[in-house]
């Protein structure tokens, strides 16, 4: 178990595909896409929302670092923003991040390189699961040699966060600047990238439904139980939803 | 619990258990559980409709009851620059950017107009 022992095999590793360094300076590369621009400016977003609210700056880049998924990001600064308990805001996140599972399960047959990959390199990796890094990785892994996405992903992830964090401290010290229709339309930005962002990521006529439901919801809830009310609408809007496209699609003998 | 919050140290508390592990341990069950769990499940599918429910609730807060320089700008202007989106992203056969632009081209020009 001792550290040298693992450091000794990577080195012994045979490097088949001009090495990992290489292959995490072409995904350090490949991050300068349209996804990543869209990404920071809906970061750049949030970073004038988490600014109205009152966090502070370290409070917005741990959050970015330590988090790294936007709308649990935005979830956690709405329930920062109206005092929630650290239980009931818990449950809010978590339930925000769930999707994150699905999607990290969907990825690992992509990611793994058989038995060569360690477990613990892949739980390192997985904290660059979030949608950007996931549409890419499973657009572009699937051809790439197998020894080489691993490293490939984690230069893409570890780049597009360096890139995010700097473009989020730089817009939160240039916020005060910004006056007017700009500042309203920055902060405009988060929950309309959501809405796009989140139709495109529905898969079924369900996720759709969930979404109408839940933008009608969200308000009616907020107005007569504040507090409660994302829980609420989480609940109740994806559990119609879901049960309407259960029947619908006649699945409800499973 | 009281002394807790409030303090200066309580919103690391929050990003910590509320924020970082709350999102992570996620993503390290997804690691674990690859192989054994198919992602087109149906547990799958309930869990992802409620998050997607949560989501959108929270997107029509952030329009319909914002703070601060988002809250100055009247409520018809601001769902007026959502449909406009909409109707960007319809018109340009659903790209993410022509919505955004075209939302935000709708609440810059309507708010700088009116005052």
């Amino acid at each position: 178990m001792s550290s040298s022992d693992t450091h000794v095999e990577e080195g012994n590793e045979p490097s088949e595909f001009e090495g990992n360094a290489y292959w995490f300076r072409q995904g350090a590369k490949a991050t300068f896409c349209l996804p990543t621009f869209i990404l920071m400016m809906a970061f750049i977003g949030f970073t004038s929302l988490a600014h109205e609210v009152g966090l502070t700056l370290v409070e917005v880049l741990l959050m970015t670092l330590f988090m790294w998924a936007l709308p649990s990001i935005v979830v956690l600064t709405g329930a920062m923003s109206v005092g929630t308990g650290l239980i009931p805001a818990a449950i809010a996140v978590a339930l925000s991040a769930v999707r994150l599972m699905p999607m990290t399960v969907a990825l690992m047959p992509v990611l793994r390189d058989e038995k060569r990959t360690k477990t613990w390199h892949m739980l390192v990796a997985s904290h660059f699961v979030a949608v950007t890094a996931w549409v890419f990785a499973m657009r572009n892994l699937p051809g790439m040699p197998r020894a080489a996405r691993l490293p490939f992903f984690a230069g893409f992830g570890a780049t597009v966060h360096g890139v995010v964090l700097c473009s989020t401290t730089l817009s939160y010290m240039a916020l005060p600047a910004i006056e007017g229709p700009v500042a309203a339309g920055l902060v405009l930005l988060t929950p309309i990238y959501f809405m796009f962002s989140m139709y495109q990521a529905s898969r079924t006529s369900g996720d759709k439904a969930a979404l109408i439901l839940g933008l009608i919801l969200g308000p009616v809830f907020y107005y007569f139980f504040p507090g409660a009310d994302l829980l609420l609408t989480g609940f109740v809007g994806g559990t119609v939803a879901f049960v309407g496209w259960l029947f619908a699609t006649r699945r409800a003998e499973l | 619990m009281s002394e807790v919050y409030g303090s200066w140290y309580w919103p690391y508390v929050m990003i910590l258990i509320a924020g970082f592990l709350a999102t992570e341990c996620w993503r390290w069950f997804g690691v674990l559980a690859a192989g054994k769990l198919r992602e087109d499940s149906l547990i799958f599918a309930w869990v992802r409709a409620v998050a997607t429910a949560l989501i959108a609730g929270i997107i029509a807060r952030l329009i319909l009851f914002p703070d601060g320089v988002l809250g100055d700008v009247p409520i018809w202007l601001r769902v007026a620059a959502v449909m406009g989106g909409v109707l960007g992203y319809k018109l340009s056969n659903d790209r993410l950017v022509a919505g955004i632009l075209t939302a935000e081209f709708v609440l810059i020009s309507g708010w700088a107009f009116l005052i």
